[in-house]
């Protein structure tokens, strides 16, 4: 198998498995996923940054492992990964898609980057996103915008737009992302693809940059489920450098989803959250046709569908806009010009004092969205301010805790759509920024409530831009939802013939391979 | 320009003293509060690094459970109520030593609340200080100014900061408002940090060397002008390092506080600095509404759970509290309430002790520590315990004329010798070739021969006259270069005016 396209259009697992029976070297999985890139990124622009030496060098140790050695390792052990540029790797660029990081090169790595690279996984590069992870659309990085492979006028969600792009578009099989608000869930209903939120706690943020710590967890973002739980199964789990890791290996996810691919749910009930189940004027009438079908397949499968409140949701985005900028402006007030990064001194005439060159350095530093939520937080952290804006919101927070507990005993998995529309064009929302936060009112529970959640593709709307389906699990059961995402999923394929992805014009990749 | 200053005397009659402080414990973990970086005092700047304690984009804390147990035994030497559950708040703050820009802190939730410390005054008076908290938190890195002409920040050209200290973890301990103390308030604040230096090194979490940093106090002052009025404006003046400072500052801000109120003037609630040189407080930043830290609850670490098991193992574990160590070995020693404090004060308890462990005896142990050492360890400007004798060495030497191989002369020069770096008591005896004369053939030939040549002396001897058997002894001395055993020649003139 030489032939470039062919390779990269693999599921993850379909490689590793290629790699293990000799077929496939991790080498030529990582040439053909760098010939994509090099033929997709002048439209695509998912990357910051690829590491083509880097993967090499990656890809040809691990193909001189004995096979003994190669045995022993994860089944996704040879293939390579895109990481997005919010997750530390050392001796590669990591800016966080913000000019104040830009040339800073981290000394060390960040557990999951340990973890890929300890399950000989070649690194291709680093993706891009908002600012700090600070938007929905990857418009508020401060280096390019990365456009959406189904239709480049068009966003490909964000925060992490990189990384979802990279995969949807063949450039990298599986991509890691960080997800505060729905950074993985809704760029994976943009694009078509599986992103997963897991529990938080489940995998390590240490060498995440923080945005808001409370609310931070990463995940994969891959082109299927199966995909995602192997890739989870490797990052997920205890680490005693996090203090909020849970000590607990991950869940049995892989497991879950090959038992789900069977399609049989017979004894899981699925609960639809009556608040946000598509019914609302926000959410665009295929997104909710789609997610009607889906919760049809489900009920086909033998899953008993109910419906369930969550009546305090609601007020969920407001809590959100409170803890998250709270926390960012704390987290976000490291970057002042002293250690590292960038440094802009005070304009000739003003006293040259590290207070002036640290404000010289955040104004210059910091796009708009970034300085608005900081502004923002350091409002509500206030002092005569914080019971009446953080407190409260802490407060609300607990009270979604408790719905959807409640929810939770009358459902095993609950479901919702990702994002009320498809992706929208470039520009079109970047100048009202309340309009771009309602784009994640779906996914923004989760995380409040430190929920797993995964959005798989629903369908293809007819402006030829892809639906989400979300589920959402008990903390500490994200086995659940691989498992009933995997039965749509099959269900799903089956009635397409095939993959999503094969209804998605790939103009990058012809000329590609032979 | 030097401030208007009431008399003492004067200040402390027509106002009602109200202070507190704020104390500053660097604790002696190996490593930072939240990160493996390894801690030693006087290493090269920027060497003790980790990502976290640099604060690096994605660098998470965790929490160093020893600084925890160490902050539980301050809590229970403070008598005070231990929290089953604290935490760490983020106190938010712009500065080129914090790399974070904020300081992990604890707010409304610490380790140890309420609390309280006996102090014990000189002249033996216990002074009951109330605690409000001891809690836990993180150290700011060194900033230096280059170029200015006092190492300050004004008129210094460039500034370097070095984060070895950056995250090394420290307790602040809080009083409430002390109120009551009067005239002597600054003799219970000084009492009160020696109190603290005393207990966290008994308890082994701090080498509280006001020197290094190890201890560093915030105090705060206001007056009224009675108890029953509403606290006043207080000042509070930061950093300060050393006791007798501490003493000082309590004076000065009590005697311009006074002269400010005399006149009909306002405090400000300001924080203010100890200078050395010029023996005063000097004004800093005012303080205003406009210090918000915005604290909030660190997400980044969990709640702290402290059982009630683990604080009784912790509690299983204390030593012996100083005051109480001290009334106890008042008792074994025999000493009264003025020898013992004087051994307080010359810092020489641990010596003496550790002296008589080695086999001394309390008066001998003490006569060493307090006499002859003392004055050694003022003239060279050290401590005792920089002295390069050891308390086992002293109980040598001890020995040495407890056995009749040394008179106080020789025993005084071996002690010397063992200064001077020439070895043990032994080696600096056979050094120098050390005897005390006893043969008693020798000895009595030189008692003879000076009594010959003082027939006068005799004459007073004879006539029950004792005081001029030092002038004998004196020749005989002499006489035997030194190795004479003062008792012995005692005995033998004795005999001979006798016989």
């Amino acid at each position: 198998m030489t032939n470039a396209t062919e390779i990269v259009k693999l599921t993850a697992a379909e490689m590793g498995e290629k790699v293990r029976n000799g077929e496939l070297s991790s080498r030529e999985l990582v040439q053909a996923h760098l010939d994509v890139i090099e033929a997709a990124e002048p439209t695509i622009k998912a990357f910051l940054k690829v590491s083509s030496d880097e993967a090499l060098e990656q890809a040809d140790a691990f193909d001189k492992l004995s096979a003994d050695e190669k045995a022993a390792m994860p089944e996704l052990a040879g293939v390579p990964i895109a990481v997005k540029d919010m997750i530390v790797t050392k001796g590669i660029e990591t800016t966080a898609a913000s000019k104040i990081l830009e040339g800073w090169v981290p000394p060390y790595d960040s557990t999951v980057v340990e973890r890929l690279k300890a399950a000989g996984m070649p690194i291709l590069g680093k993706t891009n996103l908002d600012e700090f992870a600070m938007g929905s659309s990857t418009e508020h990085s401060a280096f390019q915008n990365t456009a959406n492979p189904w239709n480049t006028g068009c966003v490909p969600g964000g925060s992490g737009g990189g990384s979802a792009a990279a995969v949807a578009a063949f450039e990298a099989p599986l991509a890691l992302g960080t997800d505060t608000g729905g950074s993985i869930r809704q760029p994976g209903a943009f694009t078509g693809t599986v992103g997963v939120k897991p529990t938080y706690g489940g995998v390590s943020r240490y060498g995440a940059i923080a945005m808001a710590s409370s609310l931070d967890q990463i995940g994969p973002a891959t082109r299927s489920v199966l995909d995602s739980a192997l890739l989870y199964e490797i990052i997920g789990g205890h680490d005693l450098r996090d203090s909020t890791s849970i000590p607990a290996g991950p869940r049995p996810a892989a497991a879950a989803a090959r038992e789900g691919a069977r399609r049989d749910l017979k004894g899981m009930k699925v609960g639809l959250i009556r608040e946000i189940s598509g019914t609302g004027d926000a959410f665009e009438p295929e997104v909710t046709a789609h997610f009607n079908a889906c919760v049809k397949m489900l009920e086909d499968m033998g899953a008993e569908v109910i419906e369930v409140s969550v009546p305090r949701i609601d007020y969920s985005l407001g809590a959100y806009y409170i803890v998250m900028p709270s926390e960012a402006s704390s987290n976000l007030a490291r970057y002042d010009g002293m250690r590292y990064g960038l440094r802009v001194m005070p304009p000739a005439g003003v006293p040259q004092t590290a207070a002036n060159m640290m404000s010289a350095t955040r104004e210059a530093g910091f796009g708009d969205e970034v300085k608005r939520r900081i502004i923002l937080g350091t409002y509500a952290l206030s002092a005569g301010y914080y019971d009446a804006w953080y407190g409260s919101a802490q407060k609300v927070r607990t009270l979604i805790i408790d719905d959807f507990n409640k929810a939770f005993e009358q459902a095993d998995v609950l479901v919702c759509p990702t994002a009320p529309t498809t992706a929208f064009e470039f520009g079109s929302k970047i100048d009202d920024p309340m309009a771009m936060y309602v784009n994640d009112i779906a996914t923004i529970p989760a995380n409040l409530a430190g929920l797993p959640a995964m959005s798989i593709p629903s369908g293809v709307a007819s402006n030829g831009l892809p639906t989400g389906f979300q589920f959402v699990a008990p903390q500490q059961k994200d086995e659940v939802m691989y498992k009933a995402a995997a039965a749509l999923e099959a269900a799903l394929e089956d009635s397409w013939n095939g993959p999503v992805w094969q209804k998605m014009n790939t103009p990058w990749l012809d000329g590609l391979g032979a | 320009m030097a401030e208007k200053l009431m008399k003492y005397s004067e200040a402390v009659k027509k106002y009602d003293v109200v202070f507190g402080l704020e104390t500053h414990v660097e604790l002696c973990t190996n490593t930072k509060l939240f990160c493996p970086a390894h801690i030693e005092f006087g290493g090269e700047p920027n060497t003790q690094l980790t990502p976290v304690s640099l604060g690096l984009p994605g660098s998470l804390p965790v929490i160093n459970q020893t600084a925890v147990d160490y902050a539980i035994k301050l809590g229970l030497a403070l008598h005070c109520e231990i929290n089953e559950w604290s935490q760490f708040a983020r106190k938010n703050y712009f500065y080129p030593d914090m790399p974070r820009n904020y300081q992990i802190s604890q707010y409304d939730k610490p380790t140890n609340g309420n609390g309280y410390l006996d102090v014990e005054l000189e002249d033996g008076t216990v002074f009951r200080v109330p605690i409000e908290r001891a809690h836990i938190e993180d150290d700011a890195g060194k900033n230096t100014h280059v170029g200015g002409a006092d190492g300050r920040i004004e008129g210094a050209d460039h500034s370097l900061v070095d984060y070895n200290r950056a995250g090394v973890p420290l307790i602040e301990i809080v009083t409430k408002p002390i109120e009551g103390a009067g005239d002597r308030a600054p003799e219970i604040a000084g009492a009160y940090m020696r109190a603290i230096r005393d207990i966290v090194r008994a308890l082994g979490i701090s080498e509280a060397r006001m020197e290094h940093g190890n201890m560093r106090a915030d105090v705060n002052v206001s007056l009224r002008h009675s108890p029953s009025d509403p606290l006043g404006t207080r000042s509070e003046t930061k950093n300060v390092n050393s006791f007798r400072g501490i003493e000082k500052t309590m004076q000065y801000e009590i005697r311009r506080q006074a002269a400010i109120l005399d006149d009909g003037g306002e405090i400000l609630q300001e924080t203010r600095h100890w200078d050395e040189a010029s023996q005063a407080t000097a004004g800093g930043r005012v303080k205003s509404d406009a210090d918000d830290y915005r604290y909030f609850p660190d997400p980044d670490l969990v709640m702290l759970h402290i059982t009630k098991e683990h604080i009784a193992e912790i509690d299983a574990q204390m030593p012996e509290m100083p005051r109480e160590r001290r009334n106890r070995l008042q008792g074994e020693w025999g000493f009264n309430a003025t020898e013992m404090r004087d051994i307080v004060n010359a810092d020489a308890l641990d010596l003496i002790e550790a002296t008589v462990e080695a086999g001394a005896t309390a008066s001998g142990a003490k006569k060493w520590w307090l006499g002859e050492l003392s004055r050694e360890a003022n003239a060279k400007g050290v401590s005792l315990e920089e002295l390069s004798i050891t308390p086992v060495e002293v109980a040598d030497v001890e020995k040495l004329i407890a056995d009749g191989k040394l008179n106080d002369k020789l025993a005084k020069q071996t002690v010397a010798g063992v200064l001077a770096g020439e070895g043990t008591p032994a080696e600096v005896v056979e050094k120098h070739g050390f005897k005390v004369v006893s043969d008693d053939g020798a000895l009595e030939a030189a008692v003879v021969e000076a009594l010959d040549a003082n027939p006068d002396i005799v004459e007073k001897l004879k006539g029950g006259n004792m005081k001029p058997m030092g002038a004998i002894i004196g020749a005989v001395m002499r006489a035997t270069r030194g190795q004479a055993d003062a008792k012995a020649v005692t005995k033998i003139v004795m005999e001979k005016i006798k016989g």
